[in-house]
């Protein structure tokens, strides 16, 4: 027990009193549950098995006022920040965790686009069963219960059934960087009906280096036989603090993919669950964290097979240089009755620095019979026969090194159809990527 | 005026002296073939020069037209001129063969003050090169040496030494392992490639790849320096006699110096 709550507590609880209440009776009570539940269990602390590896410490002595809605609604933002080539559908942007409809751009075909505040006024009931979501209580899901807590803006997406989006809908996070010590709330609701398929790039960028705490938690349901794509490239500044949690739920036949480029951010949680709960449902992720600096970077996966004939199959791979450390755990369940499930998990990564560190932890429970079941861990360094081979054809050794970084990372994203995409999220890791010699 | 001087070149690998007093000078448009028994340091050789780390140089000196070569960096070596073609290319997965000799070419265009190749410039070198080393241009779109033959390798090896045209090409053994046709190919690559002002280091195991390149030189490295230094006849006499009797001319050489004769 926790005598006295810490100062990001007590900081969540003054931010929480000067809310304004909805007007929404069930959402307003679902608020103060899960402030009183954040509350209770306060941050996770280091004997918790799921945060073992991103201690909390420095961060629960920090406090976070709520960032500014005023004046994140007149922050001026060049639209460069986060424009990327190719993609000129639907954009919907939030500055500090608000909703910019002079930045975004809501209407294309098939899809229904708006933001959270604006769907609760107009519609809230059918959000009730998400956002009245009653989460587990415990400190594992504290950023969970903080988010439900504190978000007030958001959006919800709705492609209709049997709809084909061919532009991706472009979902952008900007942490302004110019509220110092803010936090920031957003929440996310999709769901892609029966037979429809979308694409969706979600984005994070910074436009100043002040410390925030950004978190995200979305709600994304494929009905059957739907299709989603999932581009996720988070490139915020080494001041971000980011917590994000998805829950992907997948029926029958559906088929959900992501591509995760993680590149900035100075301390970054990422917990993805993903349910394949209808028979021959399927769900595809592939990855790359690159990190350096003293950036702290955690991925964790947990895909359940659910239903029958279900796969998966999880690529990921990791770079650490500098003083960073990335922390994997895939985490793969196959329930009891799903069998013929086939699922595959691999977790290749690369340590560029001496002082660098990454701890990667494949989990497989199988309750199942007739499953195929694969699953692969490796922390390694760069092949110094490789190395001297590129170097005694003329390519200096940053450039090798450079070179071969991104040759070990390529199997992530060379699955990514859109090739313009696929060529800038390269482009973004290579100019990322390390290109001195090691420490 | 020499391309190559190594005077009295000793060389260290995991602590223990592979080269003791390797001399040998090289002049430009000359082919010298090296052999000798395992163990002599034949690859030792062609890694010091090329200066791969581990390889340790405790004395000697090694010019290379007028450059102290063991002052610089690998990728420098490559610059100015030298070439290794390795014994057992590795293989890079992911790192695209064209993609990967541009950007070496580039470097090394770089280094040297010239203008680098556009892709359209580059393509026109590379169809032109492929020609002269038979080889197809399945093997340019796969990634570096990924899956190919162990013949395949060696030629890729040749394929991007008439690419990067070298001064000094360093063959390490680049007949072990093939087949006559491919030995024979590889030989005629090598061949097209002879001018007057490149030279060649062929460091080979059997006297067959001399049937193939006619070298100027032959020299016997055996016990870490150069024992014996004669013309073609030489590689002819190590053929059919082996290493052994060496020990009579040579008092010094131990005989597991001198084991390991040629099949």
């Amino acid at each position: 027990m926790n005598p006295l709550p810490s100062p990001f507590v007590r900081a969540a609880l003054d931010a929480a009193g000067g809310l304004p209440d909805s007007g929404i009776a069930w959402l307003d009570a679902a608020r103060r549950e899960n402030l009183q539940a954040f509350a209770e269990s306060g941050l996770p602390e280091g004997r918790n098995e799921a945060w073992k590896y991103t201690p909390l410490r420095a961060l629960s002595q920090r406090a976070f006022a709520l960032a500014d809605r005023t004046a994140a609604s007149g922050l001026a933002i060049d639209p460069a920040l986060f424009a990327l080539p190719g993609l000129d559908g639907a954009r919907i942007v939030f500055v500090d965790g608000t909703f910019r409809a002079d930045l975004s751009s809501l209407d294309a075909d098939g899809i229904e686009l708006a933001p959270l505040s604006a769907a609760l006024s107009s519609q809230a009931e059918p959000l009730r069963f998400a956002l009245a979501n009653r989460y587990r209580r415990g400190a594992t899901d504290a950023f969970v219960h903080l988010n439900a807590a504190l978000a007030t803006d958001g959006f919800v997406l709705r492609i209709a059934e049997g709809a084909t989006v061919s532009r991706p809908v472009h979902v952008v996070h900007v942490s302004s960087g110019s509220q110092a010590d803010t936090a920031w709330h957003v929440r996310l609701l999709v769901e892609v009906g029966k037979g429809a398929a979308a694409d969706i790039v979600e984005h994070f960028v910074s436009a100043g280096d002040a410390t925030q705490l950004g978190t995200v938690v979305s709600d994304v349901v494929l009905r059957e036989g739907a299709r989603l794509g999932v581009v996720l490239l988070q490139d915020a500044s080494p001041a971000t603090t980011l917590v994000r949690r998805g829950h992907v739920r997948i029926d029958a036949g559906a088929q959900a993919t992501l591509h995760a480029l993680e590149l900035g951010g100075g301390l970054v949680r990422h917990e993805l669950h993903a349910d394949l709960d209808g028979d021959g449902a399927r769900f595809d992720s592939r990855g790359v964290f690159a990190l350096a600096g003293r950036q702290h970077v955690d991925t964790q996966l947990e895909i359940r097979h659910k239903a029958r004939d279900t796969a998966s199959d999880a690529l990921w791979r990791g770079i650490a240089d500098g003083r960073s450390r990335g922390v994997f755990r895939g985490a793969i369940l196959v329930a009891e009755g799903a069998d013929g499930a086939d699922a595959a998990l691999s977790n290749k990564n690369l340590l560029l620095s001496g002082m660098a560190e990454i701890d990667t932890k494949p989990e497989l429970e199988i309750y199942a019979d007739e499953v195929k079941a694969a699953h692969g861990a490796t922390i390694g360094q760069l092949d110094e026969r490789s190395l001297f081979y590129l170097r005694s054809r003329g390519i200096p050794l940053a450039e090798a090194r450079s070179l071969l970084t991104l040759a070990f990372c390529r199997a992530a994203l060379e699955s990514l159809q859109n090739d313009t995409l696929r060529e800038y999220l390269g482009e973004r890791l290579v100019a990322h990527l390390p290109t001195g010699p090691a420490e | 005026m020499h391309m190559l001087k190594i005077d009295n070149l000793h060389a260290r690998v995991e602590g223990k002296e592979i080269l003791k007093g390797l001399s040998l000078t090289v002049k430009p448009g000359e082919v010298h073939a090296i052999m000798g028994p395992n163990g002599a340091g034949k690859s030792t050789l062609g890694n010091v020069l090329a200066g791969r780390d581990g390889y340790e140089v405790t004395q000697g000196t090694v010019d290379f037209a007028g450059r102290d070569l063991l002052a610089l960096e690998p990728e420098e070596r490559a610059a100015v001129g030298v070439f290794l073609a390795f014994q057992y290319p590795v293989e890079i997965p992911g790192v695209n063969n064209t993609y990967f000799l541009r950007a070496a070419l580039n470097a090394q265009r770089k280094f040297r003050g010239e203008d680098e190749l556009d892709s359209m410039r580059f393509l026109k070198l590379v169809r032109e090169k492929l020609k002269v080393m038979q080889i197809s241009d399945e093997l340019l779109h796969r990634a570096v040496n990924e899956g190919f033959s162990g013949g395949e390798k060696k030629r890729n090896e040749i394929f991007q030494m008439a690419v990067l045209e070298p001064k000094l090409a360093i063959l390490d053994e680049t007949d072990s392992g093939l087949d006559i046709d491919a030995l024979k190919q590889v030989a005629e690559g090598v061949n097209a490639l002879r001018s007057p002002d490149r030279s060649f280091v062929i460091v080979t195991h059997y006297q067959r790849l001399l049937d193939y390149i006619q070298p100027d030189y032959v020299h016997v490295l055996a016990g870490g320096r150069i024992v014996e230094s004669g013309d073609k006849d030489l590689a002819l006499k190590l053929e059919e006699q082996g290493y052994a009797w060496l020990a009579e001319t040579h008092p010094e050489l131990r005989k597991a110096d001198l084991a390991g004769a040629p099949a």
